[in-house]
């Protein structure tokens, strides 16, 4: 992660806002007439898609919008865009402020890739000789070359899209808005579309995404924020704004314990990352030994049992798995009631980021799994020596 | 910090003026785009209609017979009748047909509507020229000054396709019959105006009708009528005083006035419904 310049001025202010939507089943002239009066009601469903929500951006921050199907994050983005006005409320905005809400919105198929790039840098909000100024550098980025010419209506979709995120990029906004665009192209054009809102980053622009990939959001932001029905629920750093959208994906409230009692002979109640010293950890220094502690509670002694535990990434992505069968581990008999055990990871060299420690138990006869998902969660520490999904120590020579 | 989607419209919109003249032209260019005869046909439409009522009215309805230089008549009031007509049916389409902007981009809507109207305007003035060109050739020119009635009645007619465009762009989002509804209404008012026929003929059947006198008054100061015999006069110079209402110019500007009044009203809906936009479609 790239930490972003200090944050300056406020540059979105969002007071207090709701925005209701009346969804109407009749659209004409008729059916209105039809349904007027006390019966039209009947017609009309109130819908409230953002329900008071205040918030304040800084300048030079990446903030990250999450949140489940219809939770309300397009809408507040829309909102903070300008593109629909609150029913109660204000947003405040200062600066150029550019919506990648959908690439090409503004293409007309009949016109040529180059008459398209003028209007769609002039809808962005470049005079034509700014943009006549910057149409190598875009037509470069796009990789069109000579289809520049050609009506965009010949051109493959792919082609479509580079070319509109190259105007996109191009019009020196302050404030990004981008909602999904970076869920299109092929994987270079990806990377590419990556790297060039990373350097947006690092020159101090203001940028709010949302993004269903929890991945990307915490690759890219500093700053999470998580909605749940129109409701903002959670506010702050992002890694927790990570942990807090799944909390609302599987149903629970933010930070609330896990539901125990399963009924199986061995449960776990809870799982630690510790230190050498016995010391609970929520962040790892890249390299060092790690302990995950397995609390369990055996309803009667067990002769025979094993346990395991893996470590996944927010993605559900898992980085690492053992278990005492794997490891050839004869487990001590456990007694009736509670008691733990520890798997010692001797070098810890996952990646910087979040990760969630899930834990199973079993007894070895009638085998019985009981499953604790996302038990602990902890945070590689940060290093400016290498990004990646491993963390090594490189010297150079 | 601003308040995106209020305040100091005409401000955002004036910014935006390139923007503006880019949508002119794409709409225009997109238009003739793949045709052979391209903006040619700009002027073929109007040329067919003009000769089919000059042909079918003039000729064998005989309304010719009473009006001298009947094709330069004829021609003018079906000039700037449909700068109006085109105005108002563009705008009106002008904010759905532009959804995928609406939707997704900012910008002041107002845009859109004016955009319709600065291609209308366009084929307008290319209408024009073939005008002045025929007047020319019939000799059919009145004295230089007379001219000057352009302006006052092209203005006029602005500022109410201007109004009425605006406002039912905005109407359309939320009713889609609105649309329809302005195609009758424009075929009607051309009826309702003296295009194809002279003012004089009215007011005569009127007299014979024993209507009283202010229906005549309410019948020439609608601002169609009024803008077309302003435009008249400023093309065809066979007409006499007794072709025209008394104090033309001073109906001119009054209606001018109260268009300006409704142009501010309709602009306040406009933005009223705005907000709403882009959810609506």
């Amino acid at each position: 992660m790239v930490l972003s310049p200090t944050p300056g001025p406020v540059v979105v202010r969002v007071d207090d806002v709701t925005k209701q939507f009346t969804v109407r089943k009749d659209n004409s002239l008729k059916e209105r007439i039809v349904h007027a009066g006390r019966r039209g009601r009947a017609h009309k469903q109130e819908y409230t898609a953002v329900d008071g929500v205040s918030l304040e951006i800084l300048a030079g921050t990446t903030v990250g919008l999450l949140g489940p199907n219809g939770s309300g994050k397009s809408t507040l983005l829309k909102l903070i865009g300008g593109i629909v006005s609150p029913t109660t409320g204000r947003v405040l905005t200062r600066g150029r402020m550019a919506a990648l809400l959908e690439l090409g919105a503004g293409f007309h198929p009949d016109l040529s890739g180059r008459e398209n790039v003028f209007l769609n840098a002039s809808i962005m909000g470049m005079s034509p000789t700014e943009t006549a100024a910057r149409f190598d550098e875009i037509l470069e980025f796009s990789g069109i070359g000579d289809f520049i010419d050609t009506q965009v209506k010949f051109y493959s979709s792919g082609m479509f899209v580079r070319l509109a995120f190259a105007v996109a990029v191009h019009t020196d906004p302050d404030v990004l808005l981008v909602d999904e665009v970076l869920a299109v192209g092929d994987e270079a054009f990806q990377r590419k579309c990556m790297e060039r809102i990373m350097r947006f980053r690092s020159e101090g622009r203001t940028i709010v995404l949302v993004s269903h990939s929890a991945a990307q959001v915490q690759e890219l932001c500093d700053r999470g924020i998580v909605l749940k029905e129109g409701q903002m629920v959670f506010d702050g750093d992002v890694n927790d704004a990570v942990s807090a959208l799944r909390d609302v994906l599987e149903g629970r409230r933010v930070g609330e314990a896990h539901a125990l009692d399963s009924g199986k002979p061995i449960e776990i109640t809870r799982i630690d990352v510790l230190d050498t010293e016995g010391n609970t950890r929520e962040v790892v220094p890249t390299g060092s030994k790690m302990r995950v502690r397995i609390h369990v509670h055996a309803r009667r002694p067990i002769p025979d049992w094993d346990m395991g535990f893996s470590i996944d990434t927010p993605t559900g992505q898992m980085v690492l798995a053992s278990n005492t069968e794997r490891l050839e581990v004869d487990l001590p008999s456990l007694e009736a009631g509670d008691s733990s055990m520890e798997f010692t990871i001797e070098s810890a060299n996952f990646g910087p980021g979040q990760y969630f420690v899930n834990a199973n138990v079993w007894p070895v006869e009638p085998e019985d799994t009981h499953v604790m998902w996302q038990g602990a969660r902890f945070t590689m520490e940060h290093t400016d020596d290498s990004i990646g999904t491993v963390a090594a120590a490189i010297s150079v020579g | 910090m601003k308040f995106p989607g209020r305040g100091g419209k005409l401000r955002e919109v004036f910014d935006r003026r390139d923007l503006l003249g880019l949508l002119v032209r794409r709409d225009l260019q997109a238009r003739y785009r793949d045709s052979v005869l391209g903006f040619l046909w700009t002027l073929i439409r109007p040329i067919v209609q003009f000769l089919m009522y000059y042909l079918v009215l003039g000729q064998f309805l005989r309304a010719a017979e009473g009006i001298p230089q009947f094709a330069i008549f004829l021609f003018a009031g079906l000039t700037i009748y449909s700068f109006f007509a085109e105005m108002v049916q563009g705008s009106t389409t002008s904010i759905l047909s532009n959804a995928g902007l609406v939707k997704k981009i900012y910008l002041p809507r107002e845009i859109f509507p004016l955009a319709s109207v600065g291609a209308a305007g366009f084929m307008f003035f290319v209408q024009c020229l073939v005008l002045l060109a025929g007047a020319v050739l019939f000799q059919a020119l009145p004295a230089p000054v007379e001219m000057l009635w352009f302006f006052p009645s092209v203005l006029l007619i602005l500022i109410y396709g201007l109004a009425l465009g605006i406002l039912l762009a905005a109407l359309n989002v939320y009713l889609r019959d609105v649309q329809y509804v302005t195609d009758v209404v424009m075929m009607l008012a051309m009826w309702l105006s003296p295009i194809v026929y002279a003012w004089t003929m009215v007011s005569d059947a009127f007299n014979t009708l024993g209507l009283p006198a202010w229906a005549i008054e309410v019948y020439t100061d609608n601002p169609i009528t009024l803008a077309v015999l302003g435009f008249r006069k400023a093309f065809w110079g066979a007409g006499m005083d007794a072709d025209y209402p008394d104090d033309l110019l001073l109906r001119i500007v009054i209606a001018g006035l109260i268009g300006l009044v409704l142009l501010f009203i309709s602009h306040r809906v406009f933005t009223r419904l705005q907000g709403n936009f882009a959810q609506e479609m």
